[in-house]
């Protein structure tokens, strides 16, 4: 038993017992759909129909229906894959890396936070499979597959082929983690529901019997699987960069991109958890559990990795200068003064200079200001990616070939039905499926007081 | 086994052969009789039910599955020099009016799909342009006429003829309305009516009118003829606004001269020098040293002033006052005096005064008979405007009984046209002979179209003492006749058009020894395509007897030309693409930017830069405003395209474009400039200096272009240029040395790699492209989009930068001398130094789009090539995006089979156009990546036909679509690995070396990127401008 202090600040606040927390948590599984879930569903499912045109669009028309071109053959696809990827690292950094760090903050919020990374992964699986301008074989071939043409294989040099690799394990290995992390609390809502309900829990939580050994192998699958998911927190975006990194344009070579997006990465991914969090404890009534607390942590990380972010940008900066490389000095300038300039500065604010505010112990304690800022890091990281993709192909090495990007009505359509998809997914893991981790928060009832145990 | 002789019974009865058991013995169960196949009543039995049904089924579904019906229909006598796949190549010759080019046609499989100079003539050397490589597909044109008709109902042959022979017979006068004919066999097919009918006049006239020249060959020599030019030997060579390059009288043969004049080594560091005052920025004046700008009101001045420049050195009298103070005119006479009789002076004018004063130049310069040749006159135009305008008139007047338009379009493309539209009407008969129911066509009476000429026999002479053949490549496809054979008909001639043309050539049979018979001489002549001969010169040509006094031509000069505009000025051009908009039903030439705006599908009005900011009118991205342009009483709206280099208070509006009866490609693009000439002053002006009125009429409008950057913002690593005085100091001048910096020391970008690098054991292909030689004329550009079945995607797919030409040529404005920020460096200089780029796959041997493709679509060949498999290709669009050149294009869309580009993908849409696709090629699918292959299938084609002969691949045997179409030799395609080859010597390659990464002594040659060393395969030239010191 640690050793705790009283005067430490609880993480669970309201005098929560553990059948409050079973209670407070299984309600919304048991419970009649509410009309703001409902009404949200509407919604995102509206979305994701809006959406589907546009991704039926380009698969029977072809890649032609973007706005893209002989240069810029890149654009928001690739934008928003490196986006939504993004987004999915938040989930495994705090169920794996924080759980490794023994951060017990972390239990109110993993399991949405992995649910998100789930959604957002697919929904960032779906831009390379449709980018292809034949996804039907593209598909197949991508994978390093037998096959009957000799001895032919994918080009292992190729980053887009770590791309493969890389997102398929991190979805792999996020799918398990958090699946057996929801093991033990479908087995809760199984042992409180009857007739059908108590048969679909009980298949979904494999014959949980709370035994003390079961306990055990859930707590030793739990940290080798943080284990092996530790290394694709930081593996996952470093690949993705590659993918720039290794590329000759002005703009994407450089050795800097690693690092700098895995802290975007994180940024993003916070951000879109508050986004996220602040919603679902206002509409589930879970403030004792997901608490300004966890919020002003969340924040804290918001403020490290949107720093890390900014000295990445200067820095590009000042390599650029400092290699003479005119083309890529070209590149850096046309960023800041170009014709996107506006996606630039925008990025520049809404990444840089607003999680500054963060500083400020009233903003980052303030949920409105809290989810605000939320939103505009991530539009800020979707204007990141954008900058990198679209400005530095747009004016590369031979001005003979630079042109504009404008995004049409069907890009903006495969954008929404993303937000479509990953939105219905969640409203439905929200009703379905226990939003907080009833097992490993009923873990840290205890150690901020043992009073609170009544 | 053994085998087994034994036999079995069933039983006794079988044994017995009883009677009882034989009846039922086929039965298998004899005991239980089989349920009769039709029940007591006659309805079908279950079984039956079953049986149908399955066979219904399966019947129905096969039926559904049959796949289309594709006709392969084999020979049942293979002809005997048609092989499948292998192609076969006839010498032959494209005429369009004056436009000459002696060709070889390749056919495959009874096809022609591609159009190669002919190497064989002295005239145009293996050069062609744009509009020739593009023709063939005219061949395919689903707008040509299918049969003759009579008043709209199509007819035949025999009713026509019957119908015609009689009506003609009864006419009266007629006229047979041509453009320039070269053909004389054609000439005498006229001459048959005329000797039946009597009273048939011949009117030429040109839509594009040299008759200035002419007309004044006449007012100062006496004769009427167009001389023939000889730029290479000219040392100096000044133009007043001809486009000798591009559009003015015979552009390949010039381009040829004016290169081998531009032509330059480290052996024989000289070049002309060429200054060009012109209002529109025309390719020639792009190509120019000294480029000055001027009004179309200061043309006639500037000429002038020359004249009397050089006069005043020659000490001969000078004519007229008013003397022009323009750039570079001055240092002109001076350079032009120093090297005179080396010298040539062009003018694009057509007024016959101007032209004058340009022959007296000449004269004064002692170039006649050199550079300028009046006894080896060509014939390329024979018009005459003023003829021509009285004929309408006359027909206007009800004073001609018949009209034949012969494969001509006046009423659209004669200024004045409009007038004919309405008087065709008022002649008894009316004819028209052309392929396709043009604007006159849809007027006449009689259609009885031509062949193609590629259907068709015939003859030329383009020069004195040149002839070439042309003949069928293919059998008709409709059921068209020779218009040459439709003249006999009805003069009542039966002989065939091709015995004709063999009697006609009997004389230059009788003129030669070589040939014992005639049929051997004919074969050799057919073979070859052209012949020189003097035999059919009915005399020699006089000498000639210069006027000497030009003071009536200066005055004339003097009364119609200003030193400044009154007002608002145009000057009407002809594009390289368009040409005079007889071949713009070709979605080819509409696709192909043009040389200098880079603008595809339209005509626009050019504007100067100046005007455009007094206008408050900027362009981005093709992003412009509608003009209403007012001129000679006719008004147009147009879009506006800010051009460097337009004069000031000039405008530029090109022919060629708003066709009505063209066919479905070229209907409605652009509006027809024609309709603002006139041929009122006793030619057809160009220049219009009275009454123009622009203004923008704030309609927004977006011109597709394929380049919206104009400057190459200094980059130094893109283009790399001197002037001539600074290379003759040093080879390498101009030239930019990347050095990257490792452990202390800098080196060479191609000394640092992580690549093992290639070894490349048998061949290495490599391509050499000299930038002075390029013109940017983009005839390579039309070949390789013939050669390789290059889609055409149309003007909104231009619009969204979508082009795929493999091959296209970069054209950079020069910055603002002053310019220093970035936002300077974007914006061309008013008037601007122009540099041509053909940028195409490099082919680098560390290739960034081959180690990024994730399925190894793009791959390295053993012999240098950067190789693109599209079977395996998925479309990740990751190789173009990491091609530093931008050179890979993407199928955006499915462009074959698509109804959506049915209308401008015609070689990949219908049955027609397909006939003109390059079977060695295939038709890329949506989704795949594609680019230049250095036309891989030409290359294997030669290793197989060396292999054959069990030889080695000799250089010459195998070469590039653009390198052949090119006329000036810029493009240089080779085995880097045969020491022997052109490549390898032009670029001076250090030893026979196997090893990827060539070592290269010429200086002058260089990579573009050199810094990131992927290593290309394709080298260039740096561009040596012959400019005193570095100025624009």
């Amino acid at each position: 038993m640690q050793v705790t202090s009283p005067v430490r600040e609880p993480l669970v606040t309201g005098g929560k017992t553990y059948k409050d927390v079973t209670n407070d948590i299984a309600r919304q599984v048991e419970g009649k759909p509410t009309v703001g879930w409902l009404l949200g569903l509407a919604v995102a499912l509206g979305t994701l129909l809006i959406g589907s045109l546009a991704l039926v669009a380009t698969l029977w028309e072809g890649i032609g229906m973007w706005g893209l071109n002989k240069t810029v053959g890149w654009a928001w696809d690739i934008t928003n894959f490196v986006w939504w990827v993004g987004i999915g690292h938040a989930g495994t950094l705090i169920s794996a890396v924080l759980l490794l760090f023994r951060q017990k903050w972390r239990t109110s919020i993993n399991r949405a936070a992995e649910a998100m990374t789930i959604f957002a992964v697919i929904c960032a699986a779906l831009f390379p499979l449709i980018h292809m301008g034949r996804p039907w074989i593209g598909a197949i071939w991508a994978l390093p597959l037998p096959n009957t043409y000799g001895s032919l294989w994918v080009n292992f040099n190729s980053p887009l082929l770590w791309d493969v690799f890389a997102i398929s394990t991190y979805f792999s290995v996020s799918l398990v983690f958090w699946y057996i992390g929801l093991i033990p609390d479908f087995a809760t809502i199984r042992d409180r529901a009857t007739g059908l309900r108590k048969v679909i829990y009980g298949a979904l939580s494999f014959g949980w019997d709370g035994a003390a050994r079961t306990w055990m192998r859930y707590e030793s699958v739990s940290l080798i699987l943080a284990g092996l998911a530790t290394p694709l927190v930081l593996s996952v975006h470093t690949i993705v960069s590659f993918d720039f990194a290794t590329s000759v344009i002005p703009g994407w070579h450089t050795t800097i991109f690693p690092p700098y997006f895995v802290a975007g990465a994180i940024f993003s991914g916070f951000a879109m958890v508050l986004t996220l969090m602040i919603v679902t404890r206002k509409v589930f009534k879970l403030e004792d559990y997901i608490t300004i607390g966890h919020i002003e942590l969340m924040n804290i990380v918001i403020i490290i990795t949107g720093s890390i972010v900014g000295i990445a940008y200067i820095t590009e900066f000042f390599m650029a200068w400092y290699s003479g490389v005119a083309a890529e000095q070209y590149a850096f300038v046309n960023r800041m003064f170009g014709p996107y300039w506006w996606a630039y500065w925008s990025m520049m604010t809404c990444n840089v200079i607003s999680p500054q505010l963060f500083w400020f112990k009233k903003i980052r304690t303030s949920i409105a200001a809290t989810f605000i800022l939320s939103l505009v890091v991530n539009i800020g990281m979707w204007f990141e990616r954008f900058v990198i993709i679209v400005t530095s192909l747009h004016r590369d090495f031979l001005p003979s070939s630079w042109v504009m990007f404008y995004p049409t009505i069907t890009d903006v359509g495969v954008y929404l039905f993303t937000f479509g998809f990953f939105f219905t997914a969640f409203l439905l893991f929200a009703k379905f499926f226990p939003v907080i981790n009833m097992a490993e928060v009923k873990s840290v009832l205890k150690s901020s007081s043992e009073k609170t145990i009544k | 086994m053994k085998e087994n002789k034994k036999t079995y019974w069933k039983g006794l009865e079988q044994l017995t052969n009883d009677p009882e058991f034989v009846k039922n013995a086929d039965q298998e169960f004899p005991g239980f009789t089989a349920k009769k196949n039709q029940s007591e009543d006659g309805a079908s039995s279950r079984r039956d039910f079953l049986k149908m049904m399955g066979f219904s089924v399966a019947a129905a579904s096969l039926a559904a599955c049959e796949a289309p019906v594709r006709k392969a229909i084999p020979y049942v006598n293979k002809p005997v020099d048609v092989n499948p796949s292998i192609p076969n190549y006839y010498a032959s010759t494209f005429s369009n009016g004056g436009d000459y080019a002696s060709v070889v046609v390749k056919t495959r499989e009874g096809r022609p799909i591609k159009i190669d100079g002919n190497k064989l003539s002295p005239i145009t050397q293996g050069g062609t342009n744009a509009i020739v490589e593009a023709s063939v597909l005219s061949l395919y044109d689903k707008a040509r006429l299918t049969g003759p008709q009579i008043n709209g109902q199509a007819a035949d042959w025999a009713s026509l003829d019957a119908e015609l022979s009689s009506k003609l017979a009864a006419a009266g006068s007629i006229k047979v309305v041509t453009n320039t004919v070269l053909s004389p066999s054609t000439e005498r097919a006229i001459n048959q009516m005329a000797e039946r009918f009597g009273d048939v006049e011949q009117i030429t006239y040109d839509p594009v009118s040299n008759y200035g020249i002419t007309r004044a060959s006449e007012m100062y020599y006496g004769t009427k003829v167009l001389p023939s030019y000889q730029f290479e030997n000219a040392k100096v060579i000044v133009s007043f606004g001809a486009d000798f390059l591009g559009s003015w009288i015979s552009p390949i043969v010039f381009a040829r001269q004016y290169s081998k004049g531009r032509k330059i080594s480290k052996e024989n560091p000289n070049m002309s020098r060429h200054f060009q005052f012109e209002s529109n920025l025309s390719l020639t004046g792009a190509n120019a040293d000294y480029r000055t700008p001027i009004t179309a009101s200061q043309n006639g001045l500037a000429v002038l002033t020359l004249y009397n420049l050089i006069a005043q050195k020659a000490g001969a009298s000078t004519a007229g006052a008013n003397n022009l103070d323009l750039a570079h005119l001055k240092k002109a006479a001076d350079e032009l005096w120093a090297n005179r009789g080396n010298t040539l002076v062009v003018s694009g004018s057509n007024d016959p005064n101007v032209q004058v004063v340009v022959h007296a130049i000449n004269e004064l310069l002692g170039n006649v008979g050199n550079t300028v040749d009046f006894e080896n006159p060509v014939h390329y135009r024979k018009g005459d405007d003023s003829r021509m305008s009285q004929f309408v008139s006359e027909l206007n007047a009800g004073r001609v009984g018949a009209v034949i338009f012969y494969n001509c379009n006046p009423v659209y493309d004669f200024g004045g046209g409009q007038a004919l539209a309405e008087a065709i009407s008022k002649a008894k008969v009316s004819v028209s002979t052309s392929e396709v129911k043009n604007e006159t066509a849809a007027l006449v009476q009689y259609l009885a179209p031509d062949h193609h000429y590629l259907e068709s026999w015939n003859d030329f002479n383009p020069k004195k003492g040149m002839y070439s053949l042309s003949q069928p490549t293919i059998s008709p496809l409709f059921n068209t006749r020779q218009a040459q054979e439709s003249f006999l008909k009805w003069a009542g001639n039966s002989s065939s058009y091709y015995d004709f043309i063999r009697e006609g050539w009997q004389p230059m049979f009788a003129g030669q020894q070589e040939m014992a018979d005639f049929q051997s001489f004919w074969d050799s002549c057919l073979h070859d395509g052209v012949y020189q001969t003097t035999a059919m010169e009915e005399e020699a040509t006089e000498a000639l007897s210069p006027a000497g006094d030009i003071s009536a031509a200066a005055s004339a000069i003097g009364s119609s030309y200003k030193a400044q505009a009154s007002g608002p000025e145009l000057v009407v051009y002809t594009k390289v693409g368009i040409g005079s908009g007889t071949y713009a039903n070709n979605p080819w030439l509409h696709e192909m930017p043009d040389p200098i705006s880079k603008a595809t599908w339209d005509n626009y009005l050019t504007v100067s830069q100046k005007w455009a900011n007094d206008n408050g009118l900027s362009m981005k991205e093709g992003a412009t405003q509608m003009a209403t342009v007012t001129a000679n009483g006719v008004s147009f709206a147009v879009p506006v395209l800010i051009q460097p280099g337009q004069a000031e208070g000039t405008f530029g509006l090109a022919l060629g474009y708003g066709r009505t009866s063209a066919g479905r490609v070229a209907d409605g693009l652009g509006v027809n400039a024609y309709a603002l000439l006139n041929a009122g002053k006793g030619y057809v002006s160009y220049d219009i200096t009275e009454g123009v009125e622009i203004s923008l009429t704030g309609e927004a409008y977006r011109i597709a272009q394929t380049q919206t950057h104009q400057t190459y913002m200094g980059r130094d690593f893109v283009i790399q240029e001197a002037t001539l005085g600074e290379y003759k100091e040093d080879a390498s001048a101009g030239r930019y040395h990347p050095e990257i910096y490792k452990d202390g020391e800098f080196y060479k970008p191609s000394k640092i790699s992580l690549w093992s690098g290639h070894k490349y054991s048998q061949h290495h292909w490599g391509l050499a492209i000299d930038m002075n030689s390029c013109i940017g004329c983009a005839a390579c550009t039309v070949a390789c989009q013939v050669e390789n079945n290059v889609a055409v995607v149309g003007k909104q797919e231009v619009l969204n930068r979508r082009e795929m030409a493999w091959i296209r040529i970069d054209r950079y404005y020069s910055s603002p001398e002053e310019a220093t920020s970035n936002k300077e460096l974007e914006q061309a200089a008013d008037n601007p130094e122009v540099t041509f780029q053909p940028m195409m796959c490099q082919h680098c041997n560390n290739a960034p789009c081959e180690t990024v493709c994730p399925v190894v679509a793009t791959t390295h060949s053993s012999e240098g090539l950067n190789q693109m498999t599209y079977n395996r290709c998925i479309g990740t669009r990751y190789c173009a995006n990491n091609c530093p050149y931008k050179v890979r294009r993407f199928n955006w869309f499915k462009y074959h089979d698509n109804k959506d580009f049915a209308g401008v993908n015609t070689a990949q849409n219908d049955d027609l156009g397909k006939m003109v696709l390059n079977p060695d090629v295939t038709v890329r699918a949506r989704g795949v990546m594609e680019k230049c292959s250095m036309c891989v299938q030409r290359i294997q084609a030669g290793k197989l036909a060396a292999k054959r002969e069990k030889r080695k691949v000799k250089d010459g045997d195998i070469n590039v679509a653009c390198a052949v179409a090119c006329p000036t030799e810029a493009l240089v395609f080779g085995d880097m690995n045969d020491p022997e080859s052109r490549v390898s010597k032009m670029l001076k390659i250090e030893e026979n070396s196997t090893e990827a990464i060539k070592e290269v002594n010429e200086e002058r040659a260089y990579h573009v990127l050199e810094e990131i060393n992927v290593s290309p395969n394709v080298w260039y030239f740096t561009k040596i401008r012959n400019k005193d010191k570095n100025e624009a």
